[in-house]
């Protein structure tokens, strides 16, 4: 067992923002959201947490986690010390909804304008046959909240569904490839990256935003689709 | 004049009920008190049941599923991996199951193909070269909160309002009869009542303290079950153990990992449950008597939820500690009967059966309102579950 102060930023619109702390006590074999859920449960029924699998598949946990995006899921308990204070806070760049939820809208918006699949072909199990399984992206948003870019241009399109288009044009699945090329060649697209890396830092997915707009570019400029002049200005 | 339902619960089932009844013509509300999913359902194990881990001892629910396996295929293709299942026999004893396996399956209507082993071995190289048979099914796997979303999704789109982080604090009378709910909304603390025609419980483990709040008891255990994810995929397809439902039996895979489970044991609240350290042990190892060195993989997650098993007594019989005899199959309930009119409950099932679930639902309650629209879910297809945010 290990005990833990977890220090969760609290409030909404309507609502003051403070820090509260809860002390909890939970095994150390668990996660961060084993904590949560806990506190929740035996604590405080009024905390606002969002969590589905417990195994980084639905993409909700996503929080800070002493500053650094992470899924709750994928946070084991034995990583802190016993005592130790564990700050969690909700994703940035994204409406607060209360305490440690925020509204996914703007990035589900996102994904749906490029009608982002979720079944793609396996290229992972052997055994010689065509198989499919899902995309690696769980639209957890945790790089959307990591990305400064994103959190000065509203409008930037965003390292998830930048790394979807790419995902696409790789493997089109009969989808319009002139359609998905405006969109990533967009003043508020592919050109708009300032290469940062903190997508990178932060995926729990294997997704590598930042290669696949690196991808895209070449992509475009292959294609005769020059970085815009409004972004080039910038 | 349009009834209005209110749904109590946003796993697969209230949605699946949602989905039923806006196509019938119900106007419906949904009240969630957290996140779409955000319980049984959301900690599932992602697998489109072929069938037949149930024909050996409840082949009713076998035959339920082989039926909406195939319906589901069709009706949310783009959200399904469906490279199939294979059932293996790890040893003599499960190979004494494989003739009256392959029997129950042909009776239950669920398709099933011996393969050899070579064969077998050949689909799945990482298998583990001694099994002794092997059995191929009609498995899929699905991420339970996208399937919940894609019911959601549609039932927006025909009218439906879905409130998440609002829950029932207690049910509203109209003398007699239930005629609304009391909810709090999670966000700011307000309480407000939703006024209906008619209230549907699709609380799963919880549907218990929706029913005592208009004094009907309501037989569901809650029994829960442990699943460990590894950050490998191991297999294409999903694997079960050939015998009768038992403990890590089955491995799903699913994006880059492979989910191993489940356990189940009755837990009193389902509102956090502990998962005891040598249950996680369990699962790992269960892995690896499919896989050697299936637990070389990082681990990538832990999770345990609770079924909403339907029981009568709501007590355990000693000869059967882990529930496994308790049946899978699921009922529907008018609670006029109990002295509670304009209640309704759905318990029990499973993810994989939600549609035909809310089919019963939608029938019951039609034979109690006199509407006659037939359900029509299966044929409408579902949209995609992005289409629930916009
Ligand atoms: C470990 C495990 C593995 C499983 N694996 C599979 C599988 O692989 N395939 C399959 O098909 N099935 C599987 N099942 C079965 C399946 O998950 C369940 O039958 C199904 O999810 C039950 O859904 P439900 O909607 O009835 O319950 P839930 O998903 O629990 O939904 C009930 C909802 O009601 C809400 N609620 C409760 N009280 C209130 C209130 N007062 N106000 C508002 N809302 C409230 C809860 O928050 C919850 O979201 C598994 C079950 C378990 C436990
Ligand atoms: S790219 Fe990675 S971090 Fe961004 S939403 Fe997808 S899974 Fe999450």
């Amino acid at each position: 067992m290990r005990t833990l102060n977890l220090c969760i930023l609290r409030g909404g619109p309507g609502r003051p923002a403070a820090y509260q702390t809860y002390r909890i006590t939970v095994d150390e074999h668990l996660n961060i959201l084993d904590a949560v859920q806990k506190v929740w449960a035996t604590q405080d029924p009024t905390l606002l947490f969002r969590h589905a699998c417990h195994h980084a598949s639905c993409g909700l946990c996503g929080v800070r986690v002493n500053g650094r995006e992470r899924l709750m899921c994928l946070t084991p308990i034995a990583e802190f010390p016993d005592g130790a204070t564990v700050t969690l806070e909700p994703l940035r760049n994204f409406p607060w909804v209360g305490d440690l939820v925020v509204d996914v809208k703007p990035l589900m918006e996102r994904m749906a304008a490029i009608q982002a699949p979720y079944v793609r072909r396996d290229e992972l199990t052997a055994g010689g046959e065509e198989g499919t399984r899902f995309e690696d992206c769980i639209e957890c948003g945790l790089c959307m909240s990591a990305c400064p870019v994103v959190g000065s241009d509203s409008a930037y399109l965003g390292p998830s569904p930048l790394a979807m288009i790419k995902r696409l044009l790789e493997e089109p699945r009969g989808r319009d490839i002139r359609s998905l090329c405006l969109l990533a060649g967009d003043a508020h697209g592919a050109w708009r990256c300032h290469s940062v890396m903190e997508c990178v830092e932060v995926c729990p997915s294997h997704v590598d935003p930042s290669q696949a707009i690196g991808w895209l570019r070449r992509y475009l400029i292959l294609r005769g689709r020059r970085q815009p002049a409004e972004a080039q200005r910038r | 004049m349009t009834l209005h339902v209110v749904i109590i619960g946003a796993g697969s089932t209230g949605a699946a009920v949602a989905h039923d009844l806006t196509l019938r013509g119900y106007r419906v509300t949904v009240v969630e008190r957290g996140e779409v999913a955000c319980e049984t359902t959301g900690r599932n194990h992602g697998l489109l049941h072929s069938g037949a881990r149930y024909v050996l001892n409840d082949p009713p629910a076998a035959r339920e599923c082989a039926e909406d396996n195939a319906l589901m295929r069709k009706l949310m293709p783009d959200i399904l991996e469906l490279n199939g299942g294979l059932f293996v026999a790890l040893n003599e004893e499960d190979l004494s199951y494989k003739e009256a396996f392959l029997e129950a399956c042909a009776q239950a209507g669920v398709p099933a193909e011996e393969i050899p082993i070579k064969e077998a071995l050949r689909l799945e190289p990482n298998l583990n070269p001694r099994i002794l048979a092997a059995v191929k099914v009609q498995d899929g796997v699905f991420d339970p909160f996208h399937f919940t979303l894609a019911f959601l999704a549609t039932a927006k789109h025909h009218g439906a309002a879905v409130h998440t982080y609002t829950e029932v604090v207690d049910l509203v009378w109209n003398g007699r009869s239930v005629s609304g709910v009391k909810v709090r909304d999670r966000r700011d603390g307000r309480e407000y009542a939703i006024g209906a025609d008619l209230v549907v419980n699709a609380a799963g483990p919880w549907a218990g303290r929706i029913g005592a709040m208009a004094h009907v008891h309501i037989a569901v255990l809650p029994v829960a079950g442990t699943m460990v994810a590894v950050g490998r995929r191991w297999v294409r397809r999903v694997i079960n153990r050939l015998c009768p439902p038992c403990d890590g039996g089955i491995i799903v895979p699913q994006r880059r990992n492979s989910v191993v489970g489940t356990t189940s044991w009755p837990v009193e609240n389902p509102d956090y449950i502990a998962i005891p350290p040598e249950q996680v042990e369990a699962m790992l190892a269960a892995g690896e008597e499919f896989i050697p060195g299936f637990r070389s993989a990082p681990l990538r997650g832990i999770s345990a939820a609770a079924r909403p098993l339907l029981h009568e007594s709501s007590q355990l019989v000693t000869a059967d500690p882990g529930a496994r005899g308790v049946t899978r199959g699921f009922s529907c309930f008018n609670h006029a009967r109990d002295g509670a009119p304009g209640l309704f409950s759905i318990i029990g099932g499973k993810t994989t059966t939600s549609r035909l679930m809310a089919e019963v639902m939608g029938d019951v309650i039609n034979e109690a309102t006199g509407i006659t629209n037939p359900c029509r879910t299966r044929e409408v297809p579902l949209l995609p579950y992005h289409a629930f945010y916009v």
